[in-house]
């Protein structure tokens, strides 16, 4: 419910993508790849390099990661970020449109890319020796791409059917979308990913253009390399290909509209004929790793997973198990993100109950929480397992490219990804509740509601 | 400057091409224990955990008549209390423990898996072997499990996704237990007791339809000693209801009327069995159709060319004991018509002429090498690949055979297939807003039946 998930060129990939920013991932950090063995270099023409060896199966995740998303898109053109993550699969002078793909099909290769509010991602999962093709394919793009009208009006109906499909058919979709708007004042974060259905409708060849010229280039652009190669190699590589790619323009710091203070309480609600049971939740704006005190994020992230993280959590525990108020309720933490951003509560009542009930009993959670703080035992079970989901995160290799790839292009460092499980392991009890008394406050919280036609379930 | 860019790179990359050698290696063992039970095992050091995955096949079609949903209430308990831990207690160990336990069903069988870290391995495992063998079905978790999956129907119910997915499950499956949803009704759950969930997991964990793959951080004598620990004192037969083969009710036409902003369409064609002759011919004929994410005729025609949507595929569905190639898509709803004969022409163009050589090439290509892509790349996907493989009951050298197989497939028994499958009149599901005259009708993506094809 929290997440803001990027956008895809193909829904399959991207679901996979999505799920790896769940809440035991969140920020994702972690010291818990052998930190010696991945490596960071940067390019004279400014391109950062991260490589991550793993030498389990004979494959390579090569990424492309640019600092862009589409909170950095300009005001009237939401949607160009996403809008241009589709368009850089429609050719260069060198390779005509559908030859990349063409050519990671043949080796049994996948490729996608996607979109969030922060950054655009391009990524091939290929065999170790198709990894200097993809280089070449994927720098040679950065700048060589050819955008012309008739591939631009064709792929523009691709993406207002990708809102259609995403979207506007599913009531849970709208709501979500039109709380972020009402949540946000002022930040970008109010604006969806794939961009309000008018101002997409309007999106054209200039503006395309525009953002190309402005945002693709190297110094603009993290590479990740995760699998069966050795840094050396990669480092060869990538001067051969990226390091041919000309600097770009210098970019102004990133500074987006900052939220002012919060002074209302808020509500929206949605009714719709399609919903069979009500469902609630929560929402404030909290600090990030990106922008919070020192200390805090990560007092959040602990805060987010005792409170509502899984079935060992408070939330499930009281309002789930021992009372049977709620057959789903829970808390995310969007703590990756650049600017501030969301701190959620959720639940869905059970049998009879109502909705009033579950919004109650959360609050009332949420409330003894911050009077009593919280037990040393939940506080080390909860380090405990956000230090072991690092471990297991190293199985999956894409989980790997992912979290040093949106470290980087958020403005972290692979100092913060290996530094991080030692941060957690510092916070306090007091931090923790200090963190839910300063930011969990109810008196300036976005409540959204999703509801049967009738006027039942509150 | 781009184009001289472009050129350089061109050069470099024939210079580069083939430096970068693979050195890692997937190496199946099969490990028997002493009391008898088989694994596949993957041993791999680089990260200190381990992974197990097995099925016990049987699945939801077992569910008995009136008791819809038993199995999937099944799955959602083995953590809520087993053998002297009950639910609190149990999950605080297994929490302690470092392991992630998870247990799922579909069709055709009950799948479970853990992850666990290799120094707690020994606890871990414990705990799996309470799980496998001593669940406890505690009346106050099945009453909170059975209340959540029930709240979870209920939430759908007013979809018309879901009036789509019913109706075309019983014009496809008719009376046949496939044509049932997995997740069960609420008069089922409802039906279902402690016993009830007693019985049905004695009858379906047993030795002798047990398949089991392990990844990670052990040796093979280690995991024989595990093994018997966890399942050696199953019983050796399960007590399954025959289920009878089927085939899907083709050429009826169904459509739901919402006002969406698209139109979902659902096409089901014959299948092909996992076993037959013909089935590689047939897996390369779907690639070429829509199987491939970017690269597939239907893709190019249907979203490349015309814009018409964001997503279409098709792909081969396998279950035990039903088959079909099934189509998805959503377009705009004014579009509907239009996209549904771009897509039949392209059938009608695939069956009629089949497919270039080129296409064939690069077909095979693709299903060659995604394997290890697609099949290999994390603890998790070798163990769901070693069971997958079992359970289909091929060989533990399969992935050595395997690009001979798919490289034996000529361009004239693709055509075959294509005129097998695809010249058949197909059940299509439209919904969306009701048709115009000049515009046919349609819905979207299908539950699938079983499991998409794995060559």
């Amino acid at each position: 419910m929290v997440s803001m998930t990027g956008l895809a060129r193909a829904c399959g990939l991207a679901l996979s993508i999505a799920t790896l920013s769940l809440p035991a991932l969140a920020e994702a950090p972690a010291a818990v790849v052998n930190e010696a063995a991945v490596t960071h270099y940067v390019l004279d023409n400014g391109l950062e390099i991260v490589v991550i060896p793993d030498h389990r199966s004979p494959i390579v995740t090569h990424m492309v990661w640019y600092k862009i998303g589409s909170a950095d898109e300009p005001p009237g053109k939401s949607g160009i970020a996403h809008f241009f993550e589709h368009l850089m699969f429609k050719g260069t002078k060198a390779h005509p449109a559908g030859e990349f793909d063409r050519v990671v099909s043949e080796i049994g290769g996948n490729q996608n890319a996607f979109t969030a509010n922060d950054y655009t991602a391009f990524f091939q999962t290929v065999p170790p020796d198709a990894l200097p093709t993809m280089m070449s394919l994927e720098a040679d793009r950065m700048r060589g791409l050819i955008l012309s009208e008739d591939v631009i009006g064709a792929e523009r109906d691709v993406v207002i059917e990708e809102r259609r499909s995403r979207i506007d058919g599913s009531p849970r979709a709208l709501l979500q979308e039109e709380t972020q708007a009402t949540l946000f004042q002022n930040s970008p974060y109010r604006i969806p990913v794939i961009g309000w259905l008018h101002e997409m409708e309007q999106l054209n060849r200039v503006d395309a253009t525009a953002f190309y010229d402005r945002y693709y280039a190297p110094n603009n652009a993290v590479l990740v390399v995760a699998g069966d190669v050795e840094p050396e190699v990669v480092l060869a590589l990538a001067k051969t290909t990226y390091g041919l790619v000309p600097r770009g323009p210098d970019l102004p710091p990133r500074v987006r509209p900052s939220e002012p203070e919060h002074n209302t309480r808020r509500t929206v609600t949605m009714n719709d004929a399609r919903v069979g049971v009500p469902s609630y939740s929560t929402s404030w704006v909290v600090p990030t790793y990106h922008n919070a005190k020192p200390g805090e994020a990560e007092a959040l992230d602990l805060l987010s997973e005792i409170l509502g993280g899984g079935t060992r959590s408070r939330l499930y525990q009281q309002v789930v198990v021992k009372t049977g108020i709620a057959s789903a309720t829970g808390a995310g933490y969007d703590s990756g993100a650049y600017d501030p951003s969301t701190f959620t509560v959720y639940g869905v009542p059970q049998g009879d109950n109502t909705l009033a009930t579950v919004e109650a009993a959360v609050s009332a959670q949420i409330a003894l929480l911050i009077k009593d703080g919280v037990t040393e035992q939940e506080l080390d079970s909860a380090k405990t397992r956000y230090v072991r989901s690092l471990v297991f995160a190293r199985d999956e290799q894409a989980d790997m490219a992912n979290l040093y790839g949106r470290e980087l292009a958020t403005g972290g460092t692979v100092e913060d990804i290996a530094q991080w499980p030692d941060r957690i392991r510092a916070v306090t009890a007091e931090q923790v509740r200090a963190v839910a008394q300063r930011y969990l406050d109810p008196s300036v919280a976005v409540t959204s509601y999703l509801l049967p036609p009738a006027t039942e379930g509150k | 400057m781009a184009v001289r860019f472009v050129s350089a790179l061109a050069v470099a990359l024939l210079t580069l091409f083939a430096v970068v050698p693979a050195q890692a290696e997937v190496v199946f063992q099969d490990v028997t224990s002493p009391k008898g039970i088989h694994a596949w095992l993957v041993e791999d050091y680089s990260v200190p955990l381990v992974t197990i995955r097995f099925s016990f096949a049987g699945g939801t079609s077992q569910d008995p008549v009136g008791k819809e949903g038993l199995a999937n209430l099944m799955t959602s308990l083995f953590d809520e209390g087993a053998g002297d831990l009950d639910s609190d207690a149990f999950q605080i160990k297994l929490d302690d423990a470092g392991a992630e336990m998870s247990f799922s069903a579909d069709l055709d069988g009950v799948y479970g898996s853990m992850r666990m870290l290799a120094d707690q391995q020994p606890e871990a495992f414990g705990l799996l072997k309470m799980s496998v063998q001593n669940p406890r079905f505690d009346q106050n978790p099945i009453n909170r499990m059975r209340s959540q999956i029930v709240s979870g129907i209920l939430a759908s119910a007013q979809r018309p996704e879901t009036a789509a997915n019913q109706q075309w499950a019983k014009t496809l499956y008719g009376d046949h237990p496939y044509a049932r949803t997995s997740e069960g009704t609420i008069p089922g759950l409802t039906a279902v007791t402690a016993d009830d969930l007693r019985t049905f997991h004695k009858a379906m964990f047993a030795r002798a339809n047990l398949h089991i793959g392990v990844v990670g951080a052990i040796d093979a004598e280690t995991l024989k000693a595990r093994l018997d620990q966890v399942f050696g004192d199953l019983p050796a037969e399960p007590a399954l209801t025959p289920v009878a083969d089927m085939v899907p009710k083709l050429g009826q036409d169904l459509a739901i009327t919402y006002n969406l902003p698209q139109t979902t369409i659902y096409m089901a064609y014959p299948g092909v069995r996992r076993d037959d002759p013909d089935f590689f011919a047939a897996y390369v004929m779907n690639y070429i159709l829509g199987g491939g994410d970017f690269s597939s005729r239907l893709f190019a025609e249907v979203r490349e060319k015309r814009g018409l949507t964001y997503g279409i595929s098709s792909s081969l569905q396998n279950a035990d004991h039903a088959d079909s190639l099934v189509i998805g898509t959503s377009t705009r709803a004014d579009r509907a018509g239009e996209t549904l004969k771009v897509i039949e022409d392209v059938i009608a163009r695939l069956a009629k002429d089949g497919p270039t050589e080129a296409e064939l090439a690069s077909a095979k290509k693709y299903i060659i090498g995604s394997y290890a892509i697609n099949s290999m790349s994390s603890s998790v996907a070798i163990a769901n690949t070693l069971v997958g493989l079992q359970d289909v009951d091929l060989p533990i050298d399969y992935v050595a055979r395997r690009p001979a197989l798919i490289n034996a497939v000529t361009l004239e028994q693709v055509k075959a297939a294509a005129v097998k499958l695809l010249t058949v009149k197909p059940t299509i599901l439209l919904l969306g807003p009701a048709a115009t005259p000049a515009d046919v009708p349609a819905p979207t993506p299908a539950p699938p039946l079983g499991t998409p094809a794995q060559p």
